[in-house]
C-alpha cells in the first residue's frame, strides 16, 4: 500500500511518525530516504517517542549505528557515510533486520539493493521551508 | 633526568581517524605524542567509514607504539602503566588500541587504565602546563560531540547539555559536502569563510530564546539547505560565512552563560572544532576579566594519545585501575 502527505511543519511531521512508533511491532523496519534537512531524523525521535523512548534521539551519523531501550529495542542507524555496498556488507547491520527490535534506518538509499522488500518505506521531499512531501510504501500487498 | 618516582605510562588512542600513541612523564610531560591521521583514506567518502578505520588501525598500531617508545627514549621496562580510549566511538574501532594495550599490560604486569575519551579531551590543557581549577566549565565540541559539562574531579562530570540532533563539527563536514567543498568540513568552511566579502547575516540564532543549556544543528543545517534551493547561484563564501557564524555564537553564548550561572571562572574548551580560529576570536571577545579562557594548541585538540596517557596518570596516581576483561562501549 502507498499513500503520500504534506506535513506543514516540524511538529506535524514528528506527530505522523510518532503514531508510526506506537504502532510498531517487532520486526518492524522503517527505511528513511531524502535529502539533507528534510526531517529524518525528526522522524526517527518521532518513532523512539511513539516506541515509548524517553532519551533523546540524536543523530547517530558518528557511531553510524546507536540502540535505544522501549517498549522493544529502537536500533538507529544511518547510512550516511556509506558510499559502496561492499561498506555496508562488512559492518552486518541486516543482522539486526527483523529481529526482537524496531529499525530506523536513515539514508536508506545508500543500501540500493541491500534493503529488503517486506519493510516500510518513508521518502521524504522538500516542499517548502517547513513542508514536506512525504511518500510511504508499506510492506506487503 | 628522570627521578625513581617519575612515573612514565604509555596511551593508546583509536576511537575515530587517528591512530595515536604517547608517552607521557607524570601525566603532565610529553615525551612523545605519536598521531597517525588516516584523512586520506576517509576523504573519498566524506566522513569516518568503520570498516576502513578499524583495519587501518590495526596495521599501524605496532609501529606507531614503536615510534612512540623510541621518540621518548623510553623502553617497555620503563612503563608503570598502559591506557588506552575504551569509550565512546567505534566499537570495532576502539578495541584496536583496548585489546593492545592489554597484552602490554599483561605481558609486562602493569596496570591497565580504560579511559573515557570525553575526560581525556578536558584533559589536554593539563599537558601545557596550565592546570584548571576544580570545577571548571568544559565544552567538548567535535565530529561526534557537543557537550558543556562541569568538572568537579577525576571520573565526576556534570552533564549540562548536550546537542538535541547534529554535533558541532558534522555540522560543518554536512554543510561542505552539500556545497562540495571536500573533507574536513571545519578547516574549509572557516577558509572559505574569512574570504567571504560580505558579512550579511543569513540565518537566523540557534535557539536564539532558549535558557537551558541545549545546542541543536539540524535547524540551522536545514536553514543553509532551503537557502541554497532558493538561491543556486549565491556566493558559497557568503554562506559558509554565515553558517559558520551562526555555528559558533551559539557556543560561545552557552558556555558563558553557563560558566556566570555556576560562578565558574576557568572554562575549557576542547575537542577539534576547538582548533577553529573564529571560535577562539570570539570566546575572547565575549570573556569577562576574571575568567580564565584555556584552549588546548590544535593539535591536542584533534585526537591523540597524551590526553589518553595523561588522564590516565591520575587514575593511576589514585590507584583505580581496570581489569583486563574491560569491554569497549559505543556510549559513556
Amino acid at each position: 500500500m502507498k499513500k503520500e502527505i504534506i506535513t506543514r511543519s516540524e511538529q506535524e511531521t514528528f506527530n505522523w511518525a510518532f503514531d508510526l512508533g506506537a504502532s510498531a511491532e517487532q520486526g518492524s523496519v522503517f527505511a528513511l530516504s531524502g535529502d539533507l534537512g528534510t526531517g529524518k531524523t525528526i522522524i526517527a525521535k518521532g518513532i523512539a517517542k511513539g516506541l515509548g523512548i524517553d532519551d533523546e534521539i540524536t543523530s547517530p551519523t558518528f557511531l553510524m549505528m546507536e540502540i535505544y531501550e522501549g517498549r522493544f529495542q529502537l536500533y538507529h542507524f544511518d547510512l550516511y557515510r556509506i558510499d559502496n555496498l561492499e561498506e555496508l556488507d562488512e559492518l552486518n547491520f541486516e543482522e539486526y533486520w527483523f529481529g526482537d527490535g524496531v529499525s530506523v534506518i536513515e539514508w536508506a538509499e545508500k543500501a540500493g539493493s541491500r534493503i529488503p522488500d517486506n519493510i516500510t518505506k518513508i521518502a521524504l521531499e522538500w516542499a517548502g521551508d517547513t513542508e514536506r512531501r512525504i511518500r510511504i510504501e508499506y510492506p506487503g500487498n | 633526568m628522570e627521578l625513581k618516582k617519575d612515573i612514565v605510562g604509555l596511551g593508546l588512542e583509536s576511537s575515530c581517524d587517528e591512530t595515536s600513541a604517547s608517552v607521557v612523564l607524570n601525566g603532565k610531560r610529553i615525551l612523545s605524542n605519536i598521531i597517525k591521521s588516516q584523512i586520506d583514506l576517509h576523504r573519498e567518502y566524506f566522513g569516518v567509514v568503520p570498516e576502513i578505520a578499524s583495519r587501518a588501525h590495526l596495521e599501524v598500531i605496532n609501529k606507531i607504539i614503536k615510534i612512540a617508545l623510541r621518540e621518548a627514549g623510553v623502553k617497555f621496562s620503563g612503563l608503570k602503566y598502559v591506557a588506552a580510549t575504551a569509550r565512546p566511538g567505534l566499537v570495532g574501532s576502539l578495541l584496536i588500541a583496548l585489546q593492545s594495550a592489554k597484552a602490554v599490560s599483561y605481558s609486562l604486569r602493569i596496570p591497565l587504565i580504560a579511559v573515557n575519551h570525553l575526560e581525556a579531551h578536558l584533559y589536554a590543557p593539563f599537558l601545557e602546563g596550565i592546570e584548571p581549577v576544580y570545577p571548571f566549565m568544559g565544552l567538548l565540541v567535535s565530529g561526534g560531540n557537543t557537550n558543556l559539562y562541569i568538572v568537579r574531579g577525576i571520573g565526576d562530570m556534570e552533564l549540562l547539555g548536550r546537542t538535541a540532533d547534529d554535533a558541532a563539527g558534522e555540522a560543518f563536514d554536512k554543510v561542505a559536502k552539500y556545497l562540495n567543498l571536500g573533507y574536513p568540513g571545519g578547516p574549509i568552511i572557516e577558509k572559505l569563510a574569512s574570504q567571504s566579502k560580505t558579512k550579511k547575516k543569513l540565518f537566523p540564532k540557534i535557539l536564539a530564546d532558549s535558557t537551558d543549556f541545549r545546542f541543536s544543528y539540524s535547524g540551522l543545517k536545514t536553514a543553509v539547505v532551503n537557502y541554497i534551493k532558493k538561491n543556486p547561484n549565491a556566493d558559497k563564501a557568503g554562506i559558509v560565512y554565515s553558517f559558520q557564524e551562526r555555528a559558533l555564537e551559539i557556543l560561545a553564548r552557552k558556555v558563558y552563560k553557563a560558566a556566570r550561572q555556576y560562578n565558574i571562572k576557568d572554562i575549557v574548551i576542547a575537542g577539534g572544532v576547538a582548533a577553529n580560529g573564529r571560535l577562539r576570536v570570539m570566546l575572547h571577545e565575549a570573556k569577562a576579566e576574571d575568567e580564565r579562557l584555556i584552549i588546548p594548541s590544535p593539535v591536542l585538540c584533534t585526537d591523540n594519545a597524551a590526553m589518553v596517557a595523561g588522564i590516565a596518570c591520575k587514575y593511576f596516581y589514585a590507584d583505580i585501575t581496570d581489569d583486563l576483561n574491560v569491554d569497549a562501549q559505543p556510549r559513556v
